[in-house]
């Protein structure tokens, strides 16, 4: 089973997100990875772990430190990672997706896997515009995938706990909103392992694609309301909010 | 070429959801300021689409079409599109409207606007207000070209307005649907046995502040005390520290209890839209400029731990 996953290196949410001009300040914002990667990836691992057969993880690296993201996947089990040298912090999902998809191409995968969404996807995740660029079908919100010789069987969520089961032929993309199991943990020993190791093949970028949007403002959001904020020691906010409780019949 | 809108809606067991309504309602709007028309678009039969206050409601029937299937409905949408060449595609950025929104635009390069919390006409064009990066920022964006997919999320708009009674015009599906790669098997219905979430009226919801598995502990005896039930945000479900029945948000429940008190969730709009409904919210969270504070009635910046096991000697 040949599986490859499309990650997103995107701007940290952890703090504030700093703004210059109309986007983000990306040389003042520390990258990441999508968090719903960790869940492609380890699904990916899961897969190959069950019926044998390779990993390799690609991303296009938007500022030189795409590493650390790749390193982590090798950690975790991936068979071989790609970085896509763009070195354009600002490289919509558009632009991205088909960079990623000119590289997948020739891969022969039996399934691409991507996050189901990213925090920055303003113009749409890059997970079922792969799909589109590759002419594969896209299933996102996908929680399972049990690969079969020729197909696999999907689990789709829904909301609430509630989803739907299907089949699906190969090649597919599927958007991965959760592995089956939490992602593994990678010892930071394995990491730095696979830091002096490992070979990172890297790609230029190929092709032409753009979101379409013009970015006219970016900026906190206008607060309509904001919390009364409960001043003090932590014990002092607990009584306040036990006698908040109280007040309200609530305790 | 029109000034017109297509609503994409989307309908599960018969019924369709709020933001069907939601986004035609709007639609209506923008169809007016544009001098267009407003149509919804329903894919699938098995629904009573009669239920719109839409210029017109398109109805495409077919027995492929029964269940939500992301490549059968991408196709329909895709070819209705082409056909009709709106002004703009409007979706929900849900679970369903997200595996075509995108595809969509990629497939007919076409812009597309995520995160949408709003819509207005300016210049003939539109300026979509997205609500990006975890709800930190807003970007507003302006999508070049003639036709624009905008993905709104759930609860934007009232869903008073989209509310009507406009006859749905039944279509075959414009596009064949034999030999598709994609097959429904069934329907996964949530596991029984644990508590109802939506059922309960003091909620105390914990995300990714509460650290682990072995922190759940606090805020169940927590919960106790109050007479509450423990909830989540979605990265301590994905992480497994609690079952999904307890997830609250776009990809888990909407509930709407008298209380609830929120230990380390940061409020990205997808939780949002699953409890911002509640009567009393109050938020523990160690960001000051978490988006949560903007929403809940009160607010602390401190530590939750603390700050719960404080209460639990006054409790």
């Amino acid at each position: 089973m040949n599986i490859v996953v499309a990650i997103k290196h995107i701007p940290s949410i952890a703090d504030d997100v700093p703004v210059k001009g109309n986007n983000v300040d990306f040389d003042s914002v520390d990258f990441v990875l999508n968090e719903w990667d960790e869940h492609s990836i380890e699904q990916a691992v899961l897969i190959k772990e069950a019926v044998g057969g390779t990993v390799t993880v690609i991303g296009v690296d938007l500022i030189g430190e795409l590493d650390n993201a790749l390193h982590l996947a090798l950690a975790k089990g991936a068979d071989k990672v790609v970085k896509i040298t763009a070195d354009d912090p600002a490289a919509d999902s558009h632009m991205q997706a088909k960079w990623l998809s000119e590289a997948i191409k020739g891969m022969g995968a039996n399934m691409v896997f991507a996050g189901v969404q990213a925090s920055n996807d303003l113009d749409g995740q890059i997970g079922p515009m792969i799909a589109a660029y590759l002419d594969m079908p896209y299933i996102g919100g996908v929680s399972s995938v049990e690969a079969n010789s020729d197909s696999a069987t999907v689990n789709k969520e829904f909301a609430g706990g509630a989803g739907a089961k299907y089949s699906v032929s190969m090649p597919f993309v599927a958007g991965v909103q959760a592995a089956p199991k939490p992602p593994r943990y990678a010892p930071v020993s394995k990491v730095r392992q696979m830091a002096q190791s490992a070979t990172v093949e890297k790609v230029a970028p190929s092709g032409d694609a753009s979101s379409g949007l013009t970015f006219k403002k970016m900026a906190p959001p206008v607060v309509t309301g904001h919390a009364e904020m409960i001043e003090g020691s932590s014990k002092e906010v607990a009584a306040k909010i036990v006698e908040l409780l109280k007040s309200k019949g609530l305790a | 070429m029109s000034n017109d809108i297509l609503v994409i809606t989307e309908h599960m067991d018969g019924k369709f959801s709020d933001v069907s309504f939601e986004l035609v309602g709007k639609a209506k709007e923008l169809a007016k300021a544009l001098g267009g028309q407003a149509a919804a678009v329903v894919v699938g039969g098995g629904v009573d689409a009669n239920v719109f206050a839409s210029d017109s409601t398109i109805q495409v029937d077919d027995a492929a079409l029964s269940q939500f299937n992301p490549e059968a409905y991408a196709k329909v949408v895709e070819a209705l599109v082409k056909e009709k060449s709106p002004k703009v595609v409007m979706f929900g950025w849900t679970v369903t409207g997200m595996d075509i929104a995108a595809w969509l635009s990629a497939r007919l390069g076409v812009p597309c606007a995520a995160y949408a919390k709003d819509v207005r006409v300016e210049g003939g064009g539109i300026v979509v207000s997205c609500q990006a990066y975890g709800g930190k920022l807003t970007a507003e964006v302006a999508p070049e070209g003639e036709t624009a997919i905008v993905a709104c999320l759930a609860g934007s708009f009232p869903a008073e307005a989209g509310q009507g009674a406009t006859a749905a015009e039944k279509i075959a599906s414009p596009v064949d649907l034999s030999g598709l790669k994609m097959k429904f098997i069934e329907m996964v219905k949530p596991a029984g046995g644990d508590v109802d979430i939506t059922a309960q009226t003091k909620l105390v919801s914990v995300g990714r502040g509460i650290g682990g598995k072995e922190n759940i502990e606090l805020a169940e005896e927590l919960a106790a005390k109050l007479g509450a039930v423990v909830s989540a945000s979605r990265p301590v479900v994905d992480a497994g520290w609690l079952p999904r029945t307890r997830q609250v948000g776009k990809s888990g429940l909407k509930v709407k209890p008298k209380l609830y008190l929120m230990l380390g969730i940061s409020g990205a709009p997808e939780h949002l839209e699953g409890m911002k409904g509640a009567e009393l919210i109050i938020a523990i969270n160690t960001d000051k400029k978490a988006p949560i504070f903007n929403v809940a009635h009160y607010g602390a910046t401190a530590d939750l731990f603390e700050v719960a096991e404080a209460m639990l000697e006054l409790l």
